[in-house]
């Protein structure tokens, strides 16, 4: 555990440096490119890059939850039911949907720029999220509910003080799926004008840079590793507080 | 008091629960006994609305169950269920005090109350107010389970198959300490069963359920004496209805005067208890006790008598 820890540290410093004084790594990407081309790329700032990467996709995923929790409480409560398989398949469309297709079809209507990546990375975004939500939800004991229902709980009260707090950690490890998975999604944003890291990957193929293709990817993958341990450590937090419950569950996603 | 009357709850048009009529006096324990699938369990979540029943009517001391919002009724009934129920992610104080949170207690009034049902309860209240559910064995969930339901001091508590999931012998001490706060606190109980030997123990009154319908609702001497029917008979089974007669005595209802050799037997104990001691050791009669004096002696054709067949 200790090594693994210390690995992790030793990544977040090389991102921060990098992300921060790209300049300093010259010399380890000089190797990689030909014909005296530039080892970095300096036409936009790496680190506005990266921080409208993780801004896009922050939106893109709070959307995703606040629509897949909300959508998920809607048809597990008792008048949305009927509505349960009807989200399962607009949210299984969701996903079925190739990124790219999205942005194809959102840019004729919202442009070029952000807005079509948001809506494709949205869309991606809300099937984990609102399967795991479903799993959680539907999968409590039935004794809890039970026990809640007959202490006198109103439906309200039983979904905030019983039913979240129990799925809380199996709708986070949705959200952690869907975030990974946008963060590796955004850079196609870039074909459509979005500001990501996808830009430098795109600037490295156009120029034949490997340089620059292995930096955005670096960046890209390091924040996911990073994000994905974040999350992780806040779910076994989380976890540890609701004194277990969720180990009773299996994720239906990851 | 409960006043079941004419109850019926049926489902696609067959009746779980079928034309149901019986009271349960205040202050007393309705055991209702049945194979799984004989409506015992629907007609106790009809007391609290857990389920809606489709014709009669519950009145619970005088009022009709209907004239409140049904959680609101339910926050003035004690519920217990198998698997005890306890939110997970709450402490043992924070569960108990489920109830009381709901009715809009104060802090410190709250706080008081779980200390003392903690303690009712034979929980230190110092050491388990901050335990997790998961942090408890099955018999100390099963008590917080019941602390919880009576936190809010109903006046009727209802009980399914609350001790189901227990080992025999916790079991047997659970019982015995459901009797004990039962006694103190004087709340009516219903409590279903499917265990015949449960239900003599703990009922001072026995419904037999069996397709939807009562098939006898009786003081457990008289369903032992006399079955109903056929059904009733077999759910007490023939083999040992004798000595069932006999642990519904105790010693100080056989008392007679006079002497006996050997280990006295104190008058709170069972004359089944007192006729096994005396088969063991060979006596025809033993000594008994009461609070460290003996006071008389209980004899073997007491206990035969007791355990004959009341004409």
């Amino acid at each position: 555990m200790r090594i693994v820890l210390v690995l992790r540290l030793i990544v977040l410093a090389l991102l921060v440096a990098f992300i921060i004084a790209p300049q300093g790594f010259a010399p380890l990407f000089a190797p990689l490119t030909r014909f005296d081309a530039p080892p970095i790329y300096t036409q936009t700032s790496i680190l506005s890059l990266t921080l409208s990467h993780l801004g896009i996709v922050a939106v893109a995923t709070l959307a995703a939850t606040v629509i897949a929790v909300g959508f998920a409480i809607l048809v597990t409560r008792p008048f949305g039911e009927e509505f349960l398989p009807l989200s399962r398949a607009v949210a299984n469309i969701g996903q079925t949907f190739p990124p790219v297709a999205v942005l194809a079809l959102a840019v004729p209507v919202l442009g070029f720029g952000t807005g079509p990546t948001l809506v494709a990375l949205f869309l991606y975004g809300l099937l984990p999220i609102f399967e795991n939500a479903l799993t959680a939800l539907t999968g409590l004991s039935p004794a809890v509910r039970e026990a809640a229902r007959g202490s006198g709980m109103t439906g309200w009260q039983r979904l905030v003080q019983v039913e979240l707090p129990l799925a809380f950690p199996v709708i986070l490890a949705g959200i952690r799926l869907s975030a990974v998975i946008s963060l590796s999604t955004a850079t196609i944003g870039s074909t459509v004008a979005a500001r990501t890291l996808g830009e430098v990957i795109i600037a490295g193929l156009l120029s034949g840079n490997t340089a620059f293709v292995l930096q955005g990817g670096l960046v890209v993958g390091a924040l996911a590793v990073l994000i994905h341990d974040g999350f992780v450590a806040f779910e076994s937090l989380v976890t540890r507080r609701t004194g277990g419950a969720a180990r009773d569950f299996e994720t239906s996603v990851s | 008091m409960i006043e079941i009357e004419n109850l019926t709850k049926l489902y696609d048009g067959r009746a779980v629960v079928d034309d149901v009529t019986l009271t349960v006096p205040a202050g007393e324990i309705a055991a209702i006994v049945g194979t799984s699938g004989s409506g015992k369990t629907t007609l106790l979540r009809m007391i609290n609305r857990l389920v809606e029943p489709s014709s009669g009517s519950i009145r619970i001391d005088g009022r009709d169950n209907r004239d409140v919002p049904a959680h609101e009724l339910r926050r003035h009934i004690g519920y217990a269920i198998q698997g005890h129920g306890l939110f997970p992610h709450q402490d043992v104080a924070r569960n108990i005090a489920t109830v009381p949170r709901l009715l809009g207690w104060d802090k410190r009034m709250i706080s008081e109350r779980v200390d003392e049902l903690l303690a009712l309860f034979q929980l230190d209240p110092a050491e388990y107010r901050k335990r997790m559910p998961h942090e408890l064995s099955g018999g100390q969930k099963q008590r917080v389970g019941v602390a919880r339901a009576l936190a809010a001091g109903p006046s009727v508590l209802l009980m399914d198959e609350p001790f189901g999931a227990l080992d025999p012998i916790i079991r047997h001490k659970a019982q015995e300490d459901l009797l004990d706060i039962q006694r103190r606190l004087g709340t009516t109980i219903v409590l279903v069963t499917h265990d015949m030997d449960e239900a003599v123990r703990l009922g001072n009154r026995i419904a037999v359920m069996s397709e939807g319908r009562v098939r006898q609702y009786a003081r457990p001497e008289e369903i032992i004496a006399a079955p109903a029917d056929d059904f009733v008979l077999a759910m007490l089974g023939t083999g040992d209805r004798a000595f069932r007669l006999l642990s519904l005595r105790t010693v100080a209802e056989a008392l007679e005067a006079g002497e006996a050799e050997g280990t006295p037997i104190v008058d709170t104990a069972s004359l089944r208890e007192a006729y096994a001691e005396m088969l063991w050791s060979r006596r025809a009669a033993l000594p008994v006790s009461r609070a460290g004096a003996l006071v008389g002696r209980v004899t073997r054709a007491a206990c035969e008598k007791a355990a004959t067949r009341q004409p």
